[in-house]
């Protein structure tokens, strides 16, 4: 029997982008289907009635929500093809810790870079790119956070990569002066087709951001 | 190897690092616990942890790992043939386990946590009635994910049992401050019982802190300066 594989998404979204690109290394089919936030599906309300959040993944009628805990199923049910995770214990830990740490701690300073302005943006711009530069630290001179092999760490912050015009330009700074060893891993792994395939549009995000201030009453 | 020593840095007052000592235990893993002091981090936890400078913290030969249900599960893979599986088998179990394990971490601890800052009646009575709300998910949690099981793991305690098990010293301490039980025979009689037998097991008896104990070191932590 094949399975069905279905995905809530909301096309911005940086976590949307993670189960994309785990779903195209394992080369699997799915049924993409996008979400109004704004006014949101039965299907998703059902799928996920604890967060009311995207992504959903809904595997052969089941819902796994979450989307790192979803990179991390689509690994283990669909094993062989392309492991996102290393296979050596204390290699998976170290590559959990580092997922982790960008939900911890690169996401929150985002919404602050362009959501109102004043002491919150310039605080907001300071912590995400200090962050970074943590996470540039980890990196150092890898191909990927994983040494030689695409994987896990890389697709947790890669859907990042879309927002970095829009947010440099509501933080006011360079990602590349600043960063410049990760601007050029972000370049490699667009290089990847389930990445070029899985990433929103920069220029589609900084478009989106006005607008979206704009209906959330920011603006 | 996992013959090499290993280390626990922590705290006997803090839930997450119980969450360690209950696997180590389940896995007949020999440890020195390495107790930090209340209000002070130590220079090897501050070089073990540089990222988040929390506990816990295990050092396998000397290798931190950090994130206490991160270490659960690395030594579960790491200790693999001794005693019984932590996480559950089947991925689409695992992936319940691991969403279960971060609601309860993101927001039913929040919501528990905050009882204790809460200003007057009126805000510690809606707090209450959240932590509440999230008991009753956790209620429905537990019969999807037991399906009939003494634990949420099935037969044994697993990852999820300990990610929720470790926080029932701090609920009685929270229950006895704010007079309202959180977990009793009517609201939650499936987490009611199951909160015993987590209890009991021999793998959390020796970490579980005592209730009185804990009172008295929330009273330290908590207390508001006088006026």
């Amino acid at each position: 029997m094949a399975d069905e594989v279905i995905l809530l998404n909301y096309w911005p979204s940086m976590f949307g982008t993670r189960t994309m690109i785990a779903l195209a290394e394992k080369n699997i089919k799915f049924d993409y289907r996008e979400q109004d936030l704004f006014n949101k599906s039965s299907i998703l309300l059902e799928m996920n009635p604890v967060h009311k959040k995207i992504p959903v993944l809904i595997h052969n009628g089941k819902p796994i929500c979450e989307s790192l805990i979803q990179v991390e199923y689509i690994d283990e049910a669909w094993p062989g093809k392309n492991p996102l995770l290393p296979s050596d214990p204390y290699q998976r830990a170290q590559a959990k810790f580092w997922g982790d740490f960008v939900d911890k701690k690169v996401y929150g300073p985002t919404r602050l870079i362009w959501g109102p302005k004043g002491e919150e943006q310039e605080a907001g711009a300071k912590e995400f790119i200090e962050m970074l530069k943590t996470l540039e630290s980890e990196l150092g001179d890898k191909v990927y956070f994983g040494g030689e092999t695409f994987g896990y760490v890389d697709i947790a912050l890669i859907g990042f990569y879309s927002w970095f015009d829009v947010l440099e330009k509501f933080g006011n700074f360079s990602i590349e002066l600043e960063c410049p060893k990760l601007i050029a891993w972000a370049k490699r792994c667009v290089k990847r087709e389930s990445v070029a395939k899985s990433l929103p549009v920069s220029e589609e995000i900084t478009k989106f951001v006005p607008e979206l201030r704009k209906k959330i009453g920011i603006e | 190897m996992a013959s090499d020593q290993v280390k626990l840095i922590g705290a006997w007052a803090s839930p997450f690092v119980m969450r360690p000592r209950i696997a180590l235990n389940l896995k007949s893993v020999p440890y020195e616990f390495l107790q930090e002091t209340f209000g002070s981090k130590s220079e090897l936890l501050l070089k073990s942890n540089p990222v988040h400078k929390k506990i816990p913290v295990l050092l396998h030969a000397d290798k931190p790992v950090c994130e206490s249900n991160i270490i659960v599960e690395y030594i579960d893979e790491t200790w693999s043939s001794s005693g019984p599986s932590i996480l559950p088998s089947h991925p689409y179990d695992r992936a319940m386990a691991r969403f279960w394990a971060a609601y309860i971490d993101e927001k039913w601890f929040v919501s528990l946590r905050s009882i204790q800052t809460a200003e007057g009646e009126e805000e510690k009575k809606a707090v209450l009635a959240q932590v509440d709300e999230g008991t009753a998910i956790l209620e429905k949690a537990f019969i999807d994910c037991s399906k009939g099981k003494p634990f949420f793991n099935g037969d044994h305690i697993g990852y999820l049992d300990i990610a929720f098990g470790c926080f029932l010293g701090w609920l009685r301490v929270t229950e006895l401050a704010a007079g309202h039980k959180l977990l009793d025979e009517t609201k939650t009689p499936s987490l009611s019982k199951w909160a015993d037998r987590f209890c009991d097991d021999p793998a959390v008896k020796p970490v579980m802190p005592d209730t009185a104990k804990l009172a008295e070191f929330a009273q330290k932590i908590f207390a508001k300066p006088q006026p």
